[in-house]
């Protein structure tokens, strides 16, 4: 008789699917980065928190795919990432009542790893821009302490890891043009009609 | 080389990992390799506390880990020391009188339980290059950095047990 090999050992992927899902949901808490998707109005939106606050909000069809996305919160936050629906709950709830006209100002903790220097400055100073109010790319980058950065300012609002919550679709062109926005300009005229600032 | 280091992560593998994978992809890409291995080490009824287990060791020490691991036979080493926690555990508890042997194990699993059941009886290190090379689907050289051991010494314990194996099913 011939030598076979054995052949692994039936067992069922659901299984390993269910196993897989209760320790993600049990070790939960132990991980540095939890995330979720959203559903809102302006697409599905991932949402990543760390035990310091919300540390990125992207919309899936932007520039960057969901394993891009991750893969540089694992580069530049910890790879101990996981799928944690429910530590996203309070941002969930803040972004829902927002979208709902209940909200004018978010209160969730950010945690503000993946900018610093300059563009942290912009989007700081981005971030105190009230609802319902506009800026532009000059007066923020004045704000951050460089008044001919307009251009910078620029670059580091379209690079803000968290859109909607650190509004840069509220900094616009001097003369009044909408300017640029990383998630498209569709998304910027919403936020802004919810806003009030465009009919 | 393990075929899954060039399934999901090869279109971004040019540009240099400064990490190691999100752990969320790591769970899902060896969660099914890891379910297999343990049901066929442990049973059914243990594998889950066991896979609870390797995964959480393996999120606490993930951050230490090399970027360039080879992460299947990471998990699945981890898994190994596991399943044999559990064993020892097992036998150190008190066994009613009469209770069936140890192995068992696989009663419950149909149907290649039979012959899994007999790997669970092979000698220890025949057991586990089994295991490890045909349920957590390892290659000689891998089930080799796992134990620690030569891949010679891999290759040999394999055959053996294949060999143990065969005269035991078909006499």
């Amino acid at each position: 008789m011939t030598t076979t090999p054995l052949t692994p050992p039936t067992a069922d992927p659901s299984d390993a699917a269910a196993a897989a899902a209760r320790f993600a949901a049990a070790a939960a808490p132990e991980a540095d980065v939890a995330y979720t998707v959203l559903d809102t109005p302006v697409g599905r939106v991932l949402a990543a928190g760390t035990a310091h606050g919300l540390v990125r909000l992207a919309y899936e069809d932007g520039g960057e795919d969901e394993d891009t996305i991750l893969d540089r919160l694992a580069a530049r936050v910890s790879p101990r990432i996981l799928e944690a629906p429910a530590r996203l709950d309070p941002v969930r709830r803040e972004l829902d009542e927002y979208f709902e006209g209940r909200r004018t100002q978010f209160e969730l903790p950010i945690d503000w790893s993946l900018v610093a220097g300059f563009g942290r400055r912009v989007l700081e100073a981005t971030a105190a821009i009230p609802f319902g109010g506009t800026s532009t790319y000059t007066q923020v980058a004045a704000l951050a302490g460089s008044p001919r950065g307009s251009r910078a300012a620029g670059s580091a609002l379209g690079a803000n890891p968290l859109p909607i919550v650190v509004p840069c679709h509220r900094v616009l062109r001097t003369g009044g043009g909408l300017g640029g926005y990383t998630g498209g300009l569709g998304r910027k005229e919403t936020l802004l009609r919810i806003e009030g600032v465009l009919l | 080389m393990s075929p899954d280091r060039i399934s999901r992560t090869a279109p971004r593998a040019r540009s240099i990992r400064v990490s190691p994978p999100p752990f969320q992809r790591f769970l899902d890409q060896h969660r099914d390799h890891v379910w297999r291995y343990l049901v066929a080490a442990v049973g059914r009824q243990a594998a889950d506390d066991c896979f609870q287990e390797t995964f959480l060791a393996a999120l606490r020490a993930y951050p230490r880990l090399r970027p360039d691991s080879d992460l299947r036979a990471w998990v699945l080493t981890i898994a190994h020391r596991k399943a044999m926690d559990h064993h020892r555990a097992r036998a150190r508890a008190p066994v009613p009188v009469g209770a069936a042997p140890d192995a068992g194990a696989w009663q419950d699993a149909e149907p290649d339980g039979e012959v899994w059941a007999r790997v669970a009886a092979l000698p220890g290190k025949q057991r586990t290059a089994l295991l490890l090379r045909y349920a957590g689907d390892l290659s000689h050289a891998q089930v080799a950095a796992a134990l620690g051991c030569s891949e010679e010494a891999a290759r040999r314990s394999a055959h053996e047990g294949l060999k143990t194996l065969r005269l035991e099913i078909t006499p």
